[in-house]
């Protein structure tokens, strides 16, 4: 190939984007009934970026970012098409999907490609053995072998999150280290072999704030040194606000709203997304006044009929035919989507 | 001037930990909660915010009884007005005020008994302490209940049948039923979702307006905090290092952790600027605090002076107090009130 | 002043006959009945126990003869065939069984018996037999079913003293049956009592209780009930016999069960719902009825459903070796006594057959309790 064809070849590679998530549907039988927990997911993660899932509890979020690298209970059906585009060529234009879960092609990618840090860290390391080895095994499943090299980069590691004292701190067991370093730890153990996705759920839920600050800017600065796209997972629009380049915004197994970031708060179109934004209280703002508030509480995706998710909770509903039929998406402006039938006859937009 | 209903008086709480590694070494004292004091007004919304560890749960336990103090006393002032020494109360005057403070814990799943039915669950208080008849009693409790915004056709269910912000409105209703003059909240909206929240706490407003009543609101989330409260508390490590009304304390802080806190919070506004103050290092073991002020390993303006002197929570404004060396002479930075720039 | 719903909790929906199967309504009781039902094993292991006790209540009645009868011809015969069908291919509507005539086996020259096709007698339903009291109150002498006389019928063989072996399982299940119910209704009662002082109130008590617990339990078992059992003096009544018995076990076992109490006390005490309890006014009483108790009911049944096997076991250990029940009474224990020699049980095998017994109640009650600890968290997913 030529330098200009393997130039415009590279140029054309930047373009694509790293993870595309296409009609993702997850279904788990429950004791009465069907739940789709999630129902036709669609959205890209570019390089180097990164892309926030926001929801509530129940939305679907949690079991859409483990669906990427294949971790859900065998009891979730799942069925869409994940693609993936790893810079590697050995690993692009790769469907996750269609891999065995269990099977060796998806366990190289999870660990070494795509990375995963979990909100609770006191779960995602084995009481048994030391941070520093558990470390240290992930970097030899993927990097290398030799147990000195792994040691070197696992120690570099920890001192690249910010913990001090590397070497005393490599031969801990988890329970000598708080929330906040647990984290740094998971965050190290997660990058510790160069991922180019990085999947964040709930990173920072369980820790105190002022910690919480401090593990958001370290996965900031990492994002910059790595050069890593990152998924977060999160049900707090503040974190959004500060970390996200683009948003999705989950409701009942569905992507409600979808914008870069900026437009998302400042021009939102779901009553849904409009609601979360007004009932949140906020610093500096306006003394005692008083929240609005979304009437009623998220339903049970089992069994529902084709109609808008959020019909019942919704002020700006319109009966007959918000709930008879499936919303479609329109395109408010080429970044920014929404599923909404208040939306689906503006000029603008077609919907497909 | 309005009344005092509550005045606590160097609250102290300490548990003896035994050491795990020597088997007959005496156990470490771990002071949870230390010489804490401060006043309560009448109908007003005093919000108590820390971080883990600072001892706010363990403070509202021992106010409302679930748990001893150590040492110290609770000052209760009843609605005649006459001066109850709360923690020590027994037998019939037990009987008589504790009906007078209630609590709503976080967990709306484990504050509930679920082996008995929402009606059983918000008429025990009242069944333990009146006589009523069956009637009056169902009466009751349809009023507090849809008061509350329960489906009374649903009491006979059980917890499990309910969501997390149904559990808590149940919680609610429970504490409410014996009209009580102070409810502490602790956490009381933590485990719920955003849009659930909101309308807790505007529910939490209008049962205030409607019955008088006085809040403790335990928090960690300064936002709601700032949103509902008259007067605001921030703990540290078992001490109050900041009290002072929300407006006051919100746009000029006098203690560095207050402003950090503040600053550490993120906001939904993607155009806020992020100058943060990212505290370096960990919050501190209570088994094991630092000396002096126990903030000054974190903090930015530390002296000599302070990792040897532990500051005394005092008077640095009109009703404003702060436990820093330092209180007058730091200019800190508050929160920005910001025309909200979107819908 | 907006008009309120009249809400009377007489009238509510949860009383309408829809509700008793809505999830909504269930209290926990019925929960955990609908997750019980689902466990095969269990629900099967329930009716082999209740027919099995249903047997041993009217044992009298059903055991063709008593346990003092004996027929010194038909010493260790082996078990009579019920039959349909005669020599000459002829069928009987009403079973029989011919009786057996000694005889010596050409090789070992040892004494057998074999079926005298001649001699037939018909199996009779209300047959007139010995008598007895019927459920210790009514005399009668009618048996379930029987031979006539000069007839025997001896379904399962006969023993060493030409005992029938049926009758004696029928009337043995009696005790290996129910000494364990009231061994371990009494292990609950101290177990409940003991295990909940200790738990709920904590401190010293707690510490002297558990250490008295930890000592019992160091004692090695089977010796300490070989002492206890040698102490009971040789002629005393049955009753009193039975009562000795029951205590010994119940002596040893009640501490199992007050250590799950304890620590199910400790536990839940500290649990949101009962503090809330506490604040509200409630007294300690009422808290440890209403809010505790139900906590762990479910598992305290659990235990003890578990603990019955190990008291079945002992009883007929101890019998087994001649230190629990002694003649005139009689358990499957006692006659698995003549088990004890092996050309016995190499000769005669049906003596073997109360073993069997033995183990389909042990297992019987452990699917059961594993069935009920399955449904005795309704609340686990």
């Amino acid at each position: 190939m030529t330098t200009q064809t393997a130039q415009a070849a590279q140029a054309a590679k930047e373009e694509r984007p790293l993870l595309s998530v296409q009609d993702l549907k997850i279904r788990i039988q429950m004791e009465n009934g069907v739940m789709h927990a999630v129902d036709g997911v669609d959205f890209e993660i570019k390089k180097g970026k990164t892309l926030g899932l926001v929801g509530e509890s129940g939305c679907g979020k949690s079991l859409t970012s483990r669906a990427i690298i294949g971790i859900n209970p065998k009891e979730c059906e799942t069925t869409g098409t994940i693609g993936y585009d790893s810079a590697d060529a050995a690993d692009s234009e790769l469907n996750l999907l269609s891999l065995d879960p269990k099977g060796k092609r998806i366990r190289s990618i999870r660990g070494r490609k795509i990375a995963m840090i979990f909100q609770e860290p006191m779960t995602a390391f084995s009481p048994m053995y030391t941070i520093g080895n558990q470390i240290m095994e992930a970097i030899r499943t993927h990097r290398t072998k030799n147990k000195k090299e792994a040691k070197k980069i696992a120690l570099e590691m920890l001192g690249k999150v910010g913990i001090s004292d590397q070497e005393k701190r490599f031969d801990q067991y988890p329970h000598e280290f708080s929330g906040g370093m647990r984290q740094r730890a998971m965050i190290s153990m997660a990058l510790s072999c160069n991922p180019e996705l990085l999947i964040a759920d709930e990173p920072t839920t369980a820790l105190d704030v002022t910690i919480q600050a401090q593990v958001l800017e370290l996965m900031q600065s990492l994002q910059r040194e790595f050069g890593m796209a990152i998924l977060l997972v999160t049900h707090d629009l503040g974190i959004i606000a500060e970390m996200c380049d683009e948003v999705a915004v989950m409701y009942l197994g569905k992507i409600v709203e979808q914008a870069p970031v900026k437009e998302l708060f400042y021009n939102p179109k779901h009553p849904y997304t409009k609601g979360l934004l007004k009932s949140m209280p906020r610093l500096g703002g306006e003394k005692s006044v008083r929240l609005d508030s979304i009437e009623g509480s998220v339903p049970m995706p089992i069994d529902m009929p084709p109609m808008c998710g959020f019909y019942e909770r919704c002020k700006d509903r319109i009966e007959g035919v918000c709930n008879v039929n499936a919303v479609p998406k329109t395109d408010i402006s080429d970044q920014h989507t929404v599923r909404c039938f208040l939306y689906t006859d503006r000029p603008e937009g077609e919907s497909p | 001037m309005t009344k005092s209903i509550l005045d606590v008086v160097r609250l102290n709480k300490s548990f003896d930990v035994k050491s795990r590694k020597k088997l007959w070494a005496k156990p470490t004292r771990v002071q949870v909660l230390n010489d804490i004091t401060f006043q309560l007004f009448e109908g007003e919304t005093l919000s108590i915010v820390g971080e883990s560890g600072c001892g706010k749960t363990t403070l509202g336990r021992c106010i409302v009884r679930g748990m001893s103090a150590s040492s110290g006393e609770v000052n209760y002032y009843a609605s005649e007005g006459e001066r109850i020494d709360y923690l020590k109360l027994k037998g019939q005057d037990a009987k008589k005020y504790r009906k007078d403070i209630q609590m709503i814990f976080q967990d709306p799943y484990s504050s509930l008994s679920p082996r008995m039915s929402v009606y059983d669950i918000i008429a025990e208080p009242l069944i333990a302490n009146f006589k009523l008849r069956k009637s009056e009693i169902d009466d009751k409790v349809t009023e507090i209940a849809s008061q509350t915004g329960l489906n009374v056709s649903y009491l006979q269910r059980y917890p499990h049948a309910f969501s997390g912000g149904q559990r808590q409105r149940i919680a609610i209703a429970r504490a409410l039923i014996m009209q009580p003059r102070l409810i502490v909240c602790d956490e009381a909206v933590s485990a719920l979702d955003v849009s659930i929240q909101a309308q807790i706490i505007n529910l939490l407003k209008d049962l205030q307006e409607q019955y008088q009543i006085t809040y403790i609101f335990i928090s960690h989330d300064l936002s709601i905090v700032q949103n509902i409260s008259d007067r605001v508390a921030v703990m540290h490590l078992g001490r109050i290092v900041e009290l002072a009304s929300t407006e006051s304390m919100f746009s000029q802080p006098k203690h560095p952790y207050t402003e950090a806190l503040m600053s550490a919070v993120p906001q939904p506004d993607p155009e806020r600027k992020k100058d943060r103050i990212i505290l370096e290092g960990e919050v501190p073991n209570p088994a094991n605090p630092p000396s002096g002020c126990h903030f000054h390993p974190r903090c930015a303006y530390r002296t000599d002076k302070c990792v040897q002197q532990v500051p005394e929570l005092r008077e640095v404004g009109d009703g404003h107090f702060a436990a820093c060396h330092y209180a007058e002479e730091l200019n800190l930075r508050g929160v920005r009130h910001e025309e909200a720039k979107h819908a | 002043m907006r008009t309120l719903p009249v809400f009377r909790r007489s009238k509510t929906e949860a009383l309408k006959p829809e509700a008793a199967k809505d999830i909504n309504y269930s209290s926990q009781w019925r929960l955990m009945y609908i997750k019980f039902k689902r466990h095969k094993l269990a629900r099967i292991s329930l009716y082999v126990l209740g027919f099995l006790y249903f047997v041993a209540l009217f044992a009298q009645f059903i055991a063709p003869y008593g346990l003092q009868s004996y027929d010194s011809k038909y010493v260790n015969a082996p078990p009579m065939t019920v039959r349909f069908i005669d020599g000459e291919g002829k069928f009987h509507l009403q079973p029989f069984v011919y009786e057996l005539k000694s005889a010596r086996d050409p090789e070992t020259m040892r004494k057998i018996f074999v079926a005298d096709t001649e001699k037939k007698y018909s199996l009779q339903f209300f047959v007139k037999g010995e008598e007895y009291k019927f459920l210790g109150l009514i005399p009668t002498t009618r048996h379930l079913f029987g031979v006539e006389e000069p007839g025997r019928l001896f379904m399962l063989g006969t023993d060493a003293m030409g005992r029938d072996m049926f009758s004696r399982i029928v009337l043995g299940s009696q005790i290996s049956l129910s000494i364990p119910l009231v061994g371990v209704g009494i292990s609950f009662v101290l177990g409940l009592i003991i295990g909940g002082i200790s738990g709920y109130f904590g401190g010293w008590l707690d510490s002297i209780i558990q250490r008295i617990i930890e000592i019992i339990r160091s004692f090695p078992t089977l010796p300490l009930w070989m002492a206890l059992s040698a102490a009971i003096p040789p002629r005393i009544p049955i009753v009193t016999m039975y009562l000795y018995i029951v205590i010994i076990f119940a002596f040893i076992g009640w501490t199992d069960l007050a250590r799950v109490v304890r620590g199910k006390f400790i536990s839940l005490k500290n649990e949101d719902y009962v503090i809330a309890a506490k604040i509200a006014g409630v007294g300690n009483t009422k808290i440890i009825v209403k809010h505790l108790l139900p906590g762990f009911i479910s598992y305290l049944v659990v235990a003890t459903t578990l603990a019955i096997p190990n008291m079945i076991l002992g009883e007929t250990a101890m019998s087994f070796l001649g230190l629990g029940i002694r003649s005139p009474a009689t358990s499957w224990g006692v006659l698995l006594q003549e088990a004890q020699k092996i050309e016995n049980v190499a000769l005669y095998p049906w003596k073997l057959i109360p073993l069997g017994f033995v183990i389909l109640t042990v297992l019987a009650y452990n699917f059961l309790g594993d069935g009920l600890r399955d449904a005795a968290d309704p609340y686990k997913k």
